[in-house]
């Protein structure tokens, strides 16, 4: 008996040793915070894991990659028109967006020049799928700060536009509109009119966001020079978009390169902001949704009339080469790098998605960052899980 | 520092010129590790530089050219897939192949080359180089010290072209479980999808509507 009491004490005293030396190791080294891959923080499947020394963060490491789908190696068993479908998935949220730069690749490579109505048809189109995507978003960075009233606004809102999109594609996520050498159709009846009303409608809902968050004490505390990333740095890894003119950097490639599309026919402003920081981006974007309202509107009064389909064959075969378009998408700079051999497909796409190179540099940016600001400064880099993984 | 004067120099020069002040600075930097390169007019310019001059040449792009702006890095697998475009007959004899290896603009010597764009944002023009990696045991140096942002891109390069980056801290698969074998978009990775289960365009075939006798364009 005396042999196990001993047995049971010295076990005890084992275990009391081991909770001791945890004990100093959890204070010397701090702990390892696993964030997702499954997060309502996280917009769907990115992981990140951070290492903690107290509150602060000493490294971040995010692991993309549960949701890749190979887009660019499906995109070789594929012909130039159906490629359209899957890179629309790439950032769900504003699809027909991605469809563009690839359409004006296969043009460019093929020579051709969509009718000035196609042209001004997808550039509303596109602005349209911006509004989509960066209405959510400020709903949802309400969210991720604690406020919840901002994502129904959001999501009231971009009913509305997602009829707009349905009623001139017949698609709500994913239209699937832009064709080779144009578009699929003309707009319906009563269209332009409609898409008035609705701009009108997101005017106010980015008024109401900006009182009701972008005005508010808790909000601004929350973001304001947390994050912050400097134009060099931003440069460095390929920041594109909202997030790179937050750093002041005025680069727009809507204005800056001439592409067939309706930009330069429109009266419209570039948004920058000096600081970096989290509220910088999250300001612009809500400034450029306003500005992407505007230039709808400027376009549906001077939209051309005339055909909407260029003269193509019906069997697309795009000529040897290599072309990269990229556009300025509601996420950054996307943009695809087509290389056909003369085939009725690509030979190889190289897929350029903004979320890819803004998500890249997390490791930097969170370095040192408290544990609240992870969220913040996630949710105002703003990702789409798609657009990362592709 | 002289690298300001060529900066000043080439922000004068506007659209081709500009994109021949670049080719220029590039050869007077590299001399003759500047392979090629192609300027197509008001598109867009190429370059291809010696395996070894890659992380010069960034440095030229960088600092002389003023790309600062790091767009992607990939690579590209010139070798003509052995597997068409997937939709082949399983129960047919394979068809023959072309499999003569054609590299696109700016020339190649190698199945595999590593090409990446940069850009530069306040002149508002691009360049796309490209270099040639070893058949044998594809390898560049790392882009790190000269775009950080390069990481990722290296790290995703490597895992779908088993091109290895000299000097990167950290190649684990992005994408992939560790123990996968193979590279994905190498050409001669089959795309799995249509081994399993054929094309159903095969068997299920629909007149193409140009088979008839007006082929060419649509009303």
């Amino acid at each position: 008996m005396t042999d196990l009491a001993d047995r049971q004490k010295l076990s005890y005293i084992a275990a009391q040793a081991a909770d001791a030396r945890l004990n100093v190791e959890l204070e010397t080294e701090g702990m390892t915070l696993n964030i997702g891959p499954q997060h309502p923080a996280t917009h769907g499947t990115l992981r990140i894991i951070v290492r903690l020394d107290g509150e602060q963060v000493v490294w971040a490491e995010p692991s993309a990659g549960y949701m890749h789908r190979g887009y660019e190696k499906l995109t070789e068993v594929r012909t130039f028109p159906q490629v359209t479908a899957l890179v629309n998935r790439i950032d769900w949220l504003g699809s027909f967006a991605n469809e563009v730069p690839f359409i004006l690749a296969a043009e460019k490579l093929m020579e051709i020049e969509a009718p000035p109505r196609a042209q001004w048809i997808r550039t509303i189109l596109f602005e349209l799928s911006r509004i989509a995507n960066v209405g959510l978003f400020l709903g949802d960075l309400g969210v991720q700060l604690g406020a919840v009233t901002p994502v129904f606004m959001a999501f009231r809102d971009r009913e509305h536009v997602l009829n707009l999109i349905e009623g001139a594609t017949g698609g709500r996520f994913h239209p699937n509109f832009d064709r080779i050498g144009g578009l699929k159709d003309d707009l319906p009846a009563g269209w332009i009119a409609e898409t008035k009303q609705v701009m009108k409608k997101l005017r106010n809902f980015c008024t109401e966001m900006e009182d009701l968050l972008f005005g508010n004490e808790i909000f601004q505390s929350r973001l304001r020079g947390i994050g912050v990333i400097p134009a060099e740095v931003a440069k460095q890894y390929g920041l594109s978009g909202a997030n790179l003119r937050a750093s002041g950097v005025d680069w727009d490639l809507r204005r800056d390169q001439s592409l067939p599309l309706a930009y330069d026919k429109v009266d419209w402003k570039v948004w920058t902001h000096p600081d970096g920081d989290s509220f910088a981006r999250c300001w612009i974007r809500l400034q450029e949704t306003r500005e992407s309202t505007l230039i709808v509107d400027q376009l549906l009064d001077t939209m051309p009339s005339g055909p909407i389909m260029a003269k193509v064959p019906r069997i697309i075969k795009v000529p040897e080469g290599e072309a990269w378009v990229s556009t300025e998408n509601p996420l950054g700079e996307m943009g695809y790098y087509v290389v056909s051999k003369g085939d009725l497909g690509p030979f190889r796409v190289k897929i350029r998605s903004a979320s890819f190179n803004n998500i890249s540099i997390v490791p930097w940016v969170l370095r040192g960052v408290y544990v609240p600001d992870v969220i913040s400064i996630l949710a105002s880099l703003y990702f789409i899980l798609g657009d990362i993984d592709r | 520092m002289s690298d300001d004067a060529a900066t000043q120099e080439l922000a004068a020069l506007p659209g081709d010129a500009l994109r021949e002040g670049v080719v220029q600075a590039l050869r007077d930097a590299l001399g003759d590790a500047l392979l090629d390169s192609l300027i197509k007019p008001n598109d867009d310019v190429w370059v291809r530089v010696r395996t070894d001059a890659w992380v010069q040449a960034g440095h030229v792009l960088r600092d002389t050219v003023g790309c600062d702006y790091f767009c992607f890095l990939s690579g590209i697998d010139w070798m003509p897939s052995p597997f068409g475009r997937g939709e082949d007959d399983p129960t047919a004899p394979a068809p023959e192949r072309d499999s003569t290896i054609k590299q696109g603009y700016a020339g190649g010597d190698t199945r595999m080359q590593v090409f990446a764009r940069v850009t530069n944002l306040s002149k508002h023009f691009g360049v796309t180089i490209k270099a040639d990696v070893a058949d044998d045991a594809p390898a560049i140096d790392s882009w790190i010290p000269v775009y950080a942002g390069a990481n990722w891109h290296e790290r995703e390069c490597h895992e779908m072209f088993g091109i290895g980056f000299n000097g990167h801290p950290d190649l684990r698969n992005m994408y992939l479980p560790t123990d996968f074998e193979g590279h994905p978009l190498r050409k001669d990775f089959p795309l799995l999808a249509r081994l399993v289960k054929p094309w159903p365009g095969i068997v299920d075939v629909e007149p193409l509507p140009g088979d008839d006798a007006e082929e060419g364009e649509a009303s």
